[in-house]
């Protein structure tokens, strides 16, 4: 049995220990707004937030994460993911969207740690998701309109 | 009672202390040399299989980016060394790398995982370079992040991060010997004077 926070509430879920936290998400707690996409820490579909900070979660055991708090794509909030949120359907970014909540949410954590962050604050916190799309222009104007929009 | 003999005689001798152990040479095998210096040089040699280890060369990069697997090719996802040596913000080394090393759910190998897992600092670089200059880095305060050689061998022989590189999880070669024999070999290269190779 683990016992986490996700989204603010509290779940117990009883599964083994070493099950991908990401199966565990949508299969079990079924918030399938985060998305499988390589199952080796590649791409970053899979992207959620533990303990505040960003993690690929196909590379994460549930067991490891007793105890911690997990924010999804569902339930994400603050000021910075409402920036990206309104940036990105400003700017109209995702394409097929498979990628896309793994890209907010590490946009979001860039900017809660960078508020103003130059293009290659961008390209380093954002390497590793990937676009088959090839978005990333537009991933990049987004974050720096989101930026500008809570400077304002 | 002969055969009690011949046990006792295979009890006695072997398995010898100082059989190698995974490739790498214990203390006891440079006995044999006479002169305290070149025993220093010669144990010296030996842990340059390990320091020479893709296992910790990938971790001591000279670049921003760390390497990865037998052959060293440079880190996927192209990471950054950050100022803490942890990563990028936004896409720091725990993004990716949790505490313990994780079988892929879908396919063959592995994710490293320790805590802490982090890039040494630039001035431990050890890429390219060869045994005299990574000698001489190891005894430089400067360059050793300001460690007396009693400390190179705790970190060499205790640090949890250093023992991970004969533990590396599915997909990666272990580094040679075990982190005693390490231990053992530092500890003896400093007992003769932490002599350094010409070459």
């Amino acid at each position: 049995m683990t016992t986490f926070t996700i989204n603010g509430k509290d779940v117990t879920v009883d599964v083994e220990a070493d099950t991908p936290l990401l199966w565990v998400v949508r299969d079990e707690l079924r918030l399938t707004g985060s998305k499988f996409g390589c199952g080796v820490a590649q791409c970053g579909a899979c992207t959620m937030m533990v303990d505040g900070m960003p993690r690929r979660t196909c590379v994460t055991p549930v067991g490891t994460v007793d105890g911690s708090s997990i924010e999804t794509i569902e339930g994400l909030e603050g000021p910075e993911v409402a920036a990206i949120t309104a940036a990105w359907e400003g700017l109209d970014v995702p394409q097929c969207g498979w990628c896309q909540s793994g890209q907010i949410v590490s946009a979001t954590a860039l900017l809660r740690e960078i508020p103003k962050p130059t293009d290659d604050d961008i390209d380093a916190a954002m390497a590793g998701n990937v676009c088959r799309c090839a978005t990333y222009v537009r991933i990049r104007q987004a974050i720096h309109d989101a930026a500008d929009s809570m400077e304002g | 009672m002969k055969r009690l003999i011949l046990a006792l005689g295979l009890t006695l001798t072997g398995p010898a202390l100082a059989d190698t152990v995974n490739g790498l040479k214990t203390v006891d095998e440079f006995s044999a040399i006479e002169s305290e210096s070149e025993r220093s040089v010669a144990v010296f040699q030996e842990m340059m299989k390990v320091i020479e280890s893709p296992r910790c060369l990938n971790c001591h990069p000279r670049g921003d980016s760390p390497l990865q697997g037998d052959d060293m090719h440079v880190h996927m996802p192209p990471v950054q060394r950050g100022a803490a040596d942890f990563g990028a913000p936004g896409m720091y080394c725990t993004t990716c790398h949790g505490s313990q090393n994780v079988a892929f759910a879908t396919g063959a190998g592995s994710i490293p995982g320790h805590t802490p897992w982090q890039l040494a600092p630039i001035e431990m670089a050890w890429v390219g370079k060869t045994a005299p200059e990574i000698c001489d880095q190891l005894k430089d305060p400067a360059r050793n992040g300001d460690r007396s050689l009693a400390e190179i061998h705790e970190h060499m022989a205790e640090d949890g991060l250093v023992g991970w590189g004969w533990e590396p999880g599915k997909g990666r070669t272990p580094a040679p010997g075990n982190q005693q024999v390490l231990g053992e070999l530092v500890q003896a290269w400093i007992d003769t004077g932490a002599m350094c190779p010409e070459s």
